[in-house]
C-alpha cells in the first residue's frame, strides 16, 4: 500500500525524470542542497545531479524566459517558482512568448517547459504567499494547466509531464497538500483513477459502495483536503458523496472528458480554492449547463474561497478558505 | 543593405496603398547594424532573437524577401503562413517576438542550452535603446554573464523609443548599463557596416572562445517613421542624419560607384521580382 506523501511523491517525480533523460534540467530560487528549495522539494536533487539543477537569483521573469530559450532548443526545462503568487512575475513570458511560440512559429517549435509552483493558503503566510492564482492562467491558448489532488500519483503524472509535453504545462501543488499522505484506499473512502484522452486522469472518490451517490462534488489540488473530510465526517449520517477530482483544468478546447462520469441525476457541487467568481468552478459550471440541459436535478453549486485577501492569523485565514464546514453545509443543503 | 532598402521601401508603400494592415517597423536607417552583425555570424548553428524592428535582421539572415513580404501581407504562403505579420516571425535558428525586452532572457537561455549540449553555438540578442527600460533585461543580463552564456547582446541605439526621445526614459548612460555585471561593451558606428562586422566578428570570437557575454552598442539612426504612421521629429534635423548618416551612401563611397550601382540595380530587379510574384507590383 502507498504511504508516499505528496511531497515524497513530486520529489520522486522530478528524480525520476532528471534520471531518464539528461535533457530535464531544475531552474529556481534556493535549490541547493542542504537547503533543498523553499518547500524541500528538490531535496538531495543538487548533489545526485549537480550539473542540472542550477539555482537562480531572484528573476522570476528572466528564470522563465530563460527556460522557455532552453526548451526551444530542446532541452526540458523544469522551473520552481517559489511561490505561485509570484507566478504575476512570469507572466509576461508564459502569456506572450512560451505558449504563443509552438501557435504562430513556421517551425512547429517545441518548448517542453514545465513551471512548477506551490499554491495556496492554510499555512499563515498571509496575503501575498498563500494565493490561488492559477485561474488567471486557464484560458491562456497552448497552456496545459495541472494540478493533482492527494487522490492522484503526482510523482508518476508529473514524471510522465516533464518527460513527454511538447508544449508549456503550469503545474500547481497545493502546498497544504505536502505533507499529507496520498489516498490509497486504505480508509472508509473508496477510490479509483479513470483514464483520459489526455493522459490526466480523474480519480473518483466515494465514501460509500453499492448505490448511487445523493451527492456530486467536482474539486481539484487543494480542495481535496476539505472535501474528504467532509466526506468522512458524511459517513455517520449516511449521506453517499462522490467526490470527482479531475488533475488536469484546462479545458478550453471542448467539454471535459470526464463528463462521462456525470449523470446530472444527483446534486452537483463545484468546489475550488481561490477567490470565487470567474473561477474554473464558473466554466465547469458552465459547460455542465450546456452539457446536461434538461437532466439536471438542481442548479449546480459554486463554493470557492471568500473574495477577499487571504489572511496571515490562523482563525482569520480560515474563515477566508474553503473549509470541510462550508462543503458539509452545502452537501446537506443541496439534499434537502 | 540595399535590398533591405528596397523591400522596406516597397512595405511602406504597400501600406500606404492599404495592401497590408498591421504594423510596419522598418530599420530604414539601420541596415548597417543587420547587415553587419549577421554577416559576421554562422547561420547554421547560431541563433538570432531579433526584435519588433527585425525585417532587416531577418533578410540579412536568409534573405527571403518572398516569404517575409507575404507575411505582412497576411498570406498564407507567409514564413509564419500570416500568423505572425511583422513582428513574429520566425525560421530555422531566427526567432523574433513583438514584446519589448521578453527576448533577451530567451536568448540567453537558448545559448544556455547550446551551451549544455556543445554544440559551440552563440545567440544574439537584438534590443533597441527603449528597451532598457524593461526590468527582464537587466535581469537577463545578471544571469548571462552570472552563468557565462555564450550571448551577444545587440543594441541599436537610435535615441527613440516610438515618439520618446531617450533623454525622457533614461537616465544615465545606456551603454555603460552591461559593465557592472561584468559583461565588456564595445561601441561602434552602425553606419559603418564593416566596421560592425569586424567587431561582431571580434565579439563572437570571444564569446566562443568561453569569455561569456559580450555586448555590442551600435549608435544608428531611424530614417523612417517608428511605424508607418506620423514622426514628429525635427525635419532639419532629419535631413541631416539621411545626408551624414546613411550606411549605404558610406558603403557607396567604400566600393566605388561602379560596384554600387550593380549591386542596386540587382537589389531592385530581384524586389521588383517578388512583388509581381505576389500581384502587388
Ligand atoms: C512590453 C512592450 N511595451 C511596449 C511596446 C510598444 N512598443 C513597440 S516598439 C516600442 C519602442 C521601442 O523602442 P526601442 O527599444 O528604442 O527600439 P526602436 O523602435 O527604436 O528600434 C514600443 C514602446 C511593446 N511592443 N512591448
Ligand atoms: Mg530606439
Amino acid at each position: 500500500m502507498n504511504t508516499e506523501s505528496y511531497l515524497d511523491s513530486i520529489r520522486r517525480g522530478l528524480r525520476g525524470a532528471m534520471e531518464s533523460d539528461e535533457r530535464v534540467y531544475l531552474i529556481g530560487e534556493d535549490l541547493l542542497d542542504p537547503y533543498g528549495g523553499a518547500f524541500k522539494v528538490s531535496k538531495g536533487l543538487s548533489t545526485e545531479f549537480p550539473k542540472r539543477v542550477l539555482t537562480t537569483p531572484i528573476s522570476e521573469s528572466a528564470i522563465t524566459g530563460l527556460a522557455t530559450g532552453m526548451a526551444i532548443r530542446g532541452l526540458r526545462p523544469v522551473v520552481e517558482i517559489m511561490f505561485g503568487d509570484f507566478l504575476t512575475l512570469c507572466t509576461d513570458q508564459l502569456v506572450n512568448s512560451a505558449t504563443k511560440f509552438p501557435l504562430m512559429y513556421r517551425d512547429k517549435v517545441r518548448v517542453p517547459l514545465v513551471l512548477r509552483t506551490p499554491m495556496g493558503g492554510g499555512r499563515g503566510y498571509g496575503p501575498t504567499h498563500s494565493q490561488s492564482i492559477e485561474k488567471m492562467f486557464l484560458g491562456v491558448p497552448g497552456l496545459t494547466v495541472v494540478s493533482p489532488s492527494l487522490a492522484h500519483d503526482p510523482g508518476t503524472l508529473l514524471k510522465r509531464t516533464i518527460l513527454e509535453s511538447e508544449r508549456p504545462v503550469l503545474w500547481v501543488e497545493y502546498k497544504s497538500l505536502y505533507p499529507k499522505q496520498l489516498l490509497n484506499g486504505g480508509d472508509e473512502l473508496r477510490i479509483w483513477q479513470v483514464e483520459g484522452e489526455d493522459g490526466y486522469p480523474l480519480a473518483v472518490v466515494e465514501n460509500f459502495s453499492g448505490s448511487d451517490p445523493d451527492v456530486v462534488v467536482i474539486a481539484y489540488g487543494g480542495a481535496s483536503v476539505p472535501l474528504f473530510e467532509s466526506m468522512r465526517r458524511l459517513i455517520p449520517e449516511e449521506i453517499r458523496v462522490r467526490g470527482l477530482l479531475p488533475s488536469r483544468l484546462d479545458t478550453r478546447t471542448k467539454t471535459p472528458w470526464w463528463f462521462s462520469e456525470i449523470t446530472g441525476r444527483e446534486p452537483i457541487i463545484v468546489a475550488e480554492h481561490g477567490t470565487r467568481g470567474f473561477t474554473w468552478g464558473s466554466e465547469i459550471a458552465a459547460e455542465l449547463n450546456l452539457t446536461f440541459f434538461g437532466r439536471l436535478v438542481a442548479p449546480v453549486r459554486r463554493l470557492a474561497d471568500a473574495d477577499n485577501v487571504v489572511p496571515a492569523g490562523r482563525g482569520l485565514e480560515r474563515e477566508v478558505l474553503l473549509n470541510e464546514e462550508q462543503l458539509i453545509k452545502a452537501i446537506v443543503e443541496s439534499i434537502t | 543593405m540595399i535590398l533591405i532598402r528596397y523591400v522596406e521601401q516597397s512595405l511602406l508603400r504597400l501600406y500606404a496603398q492599404g495592401l497590408m494592415g498591421g504594423t510596419v517597423h522598418t530599420c530604414i536607417g539601420q541596415e548597417g547594424c543587420a547587415v553587419g552583425v549577421v554577416s559576421a555570424i554562422d547561420r547554421q548553428r547560431d541563433m538570432l532573437f531579433s526584435n519588433h524592428r527585425g525585417h532587416g535582421h531577418y533578410l540579412a539572415y536568409c534573405g527571403d524577401i518572398h516569404g517575409l513580404i507575404a507575411e505582412i501581407m497576411g498570406l498564407p504562403i507567409g514564413v509564419c503562413g500570416g500568423m505572425g505579420g511583422s513582428q513574429h516571425i520566425q525560421r530555422e535558428n531566427f526567432y523574433t517576438n513583438g514584446i519589448q525586452g521578453a527576448g533577451v532572457p530567451i536568448a540567453v537561455g537558448m545559448g544556455l542550452a547550446e551551451r549544455f549540449k556543445g554544440t559551440g553555438a552563440v545567440s544574439l540578442a537584438f534590443l533597441g535603446d527603449g528597451t532598457f527600460g524593461e526590468g527582464a533585461v537587466y535581469e537577463a543580463m545578471n544571469l548571462a554573464a552570472l552563468w557565462s552564456a555564450p550571448t551577444l547582446f545587440v543594441v541599436e541605439h537610435n535615441g527613440y523609443a516610438q515618439s520618446t526621445p531617450s533623454s525622457l526614459q533614461h537616465a544615465g548612460d545606456l551603454s555603460r548599463r552591461a559593465e557592472p555585471f561584468g559583461i565588456p561593451v564595445t561601441r561602434t558606428e552602425g553606419a559603418d557596416v564593416i566596421a560592425v562586422f569586424e567587431v561582431a566578428n571580434r565579439l563572437l570570437g570571444q564569446i566562443r572562445a568561453g569569455k561569456g557575454p559580450r555586448l555590442l552598442f551600435l549608435d544608428t539612426h531611424r530614417f523612417a517613421p517608428h511605424s508607418k504612421g506620423d514622426d514628429f521629429r525635427d525635419r532639419e534635423e532629419l535631413e541631416r542624419i539621411n545626408r551624414e548618416c546613411d550606411p549605404i551612401q558610406r558603403l557607396a563611397a567604400q566600393i566605388g560607384a561602379d560596384t554600387y550601382e550593380q549591386v542596386r540595380k540587382a537589389a531592385e530587379i530581384e524586389v521588383d521580382i517578388v512583388l509581381q510574384e505576389l500581384g502587388v507590383q
